[in-house]
């Protein structure tokens, strides 16, 4: 199972790279998200299209959205963390 | 997958948000009826919630040199089941459509229905077909066409809104699928891959509650 993981692990690892890499080499930068690729795409299917509706409130510039994607991330991977911890304390204490 | 805000007509976004909320009220009734009956499996909940939460806050890079989303609820439809997936990637998706401007309120309908209800349907029904076959590649394409499905549903939201002049709705769909389906494909696959081995910690460690995930028995 370790060695099972641990290769899961490092193919995750090289998809990443590989992703990283292989676009470069053929000269794309910059990974454009695919929602806003969408959103180009409905303007050019529908130049005259105009959204009814603006979001509430948005993050002011890239640093502080990465920020709060960060944040997300974080919550996430703490929240998962507890869960996780909580149920491993309570089959041991059901073990013993 | 994120449909931005305003970006789907008014009355597609009343008729996505009306489809979704029946299920949305199924997810709560069954998160009610977990929480009763299998009050150990409350931490099941948050895991599945937990890891939604990180894995669609992750934007990866692809191949083709896009930037796209793993969606993280085929692991949580196998745990505790897609119907109380619905509700907990909605909760994913507003925290993004209000704190993020990623996807939008007047678009949360549709994009309940393709990340919340799509995909973990999908994953689950791929689950149960494959499981008895090979556990490892259950889970693996579980998650990997839960993805795919979740975009796939955005690409037909999307071309249903705004059809090509020419080639009408099916034109618009190739397109917009074209957009999100070879990006996603690598995604997809490292989101299956990841979550394999989500399942192999879960199982090592919490055995207990995931009996039946593994075994065959009803889960959730």
């Amino acid at each position: 199972m370790r060695m099972q993981n641990l290769s899961l692990l490092l193919v995750l690892v090289g998809l990443v790279s590989l992703s990283l890499w292989w676009p470069a080499r053929q000269g794309a930068d910059g990974f454009a998200g695919t929602d806003g690729q969408a959103t180009e795409e409905i303007a050019r299917l529908r130049p005259e299209y105009e959204p009814w509706i603006q979001p509430l409130w948005q993050p002011p510039g890239a640093e502080v959205e990465s920020l709060l994607f960060a944040v997300q991330a974080a919550l996430g991977a703490g929240l998962l963390g507890y869960f996780l911890g909580v149920m491993r304390e309570r089959n041991k204490d059901a073990e013993s | 997958m994120h449909i931005a805000e305003g970006f789907l007509p008014p009355a597609h976004a009343a008729g996505w948000a009306a489809l979704a909320l029946p299920f949305v009220a199924v997810g709560l009734g069954s998160i009610k009826r977990i929480l009763r009956q299998h009050p150990e499996r409350k931490p099941l909940l948050g895991v599945a919630g937990a890891y939604a939460f990180v894995l669609s806050a992750l934007k990866l890079p692809s191949v083709t040199g896009s930037s796209s989303h793993p969606t993280g609820v085929g692991i949580g439809a196998l745990l505790v089941g897609p119907a109380a997936m619905s509700v907990l990637g909605m909760v994913v998706l507003l925290f993004q459509a209000l704190l993020l401007a990623h996807g939008g309120l007047s678009t949360l309908g549709a994009n309940v229905i393709s990340m919340a209800v799509v995909g973990p349907g999908v994953a689950f029904a791929v689950f149960r077909l494959l499981r008895s076959w090979s556990f490892p590649t259950a889970v693996f394409l579980s998650a990997a066409l839960g993805n795919l499905a979740t975009y796939l549903t955005t690409a037909t939201q999307l071309a249903l809104a705004f059809p090509d002049p020419h080639s009408g709705w099916i034109g618009a769909f190739a397109k917009f699928a074209g957009i999100y389906a070879l990006t996603q494909v690598p995604l997809a696959v490292g989101e299956g891959v990841l979550s394999v081995l989500m399942v192999n910690v879960l199982l090592a460690h919490n055995a207990p509650q995931l009996r039946g995930l593994s075994e065959g028995g009803k889960l959730a």
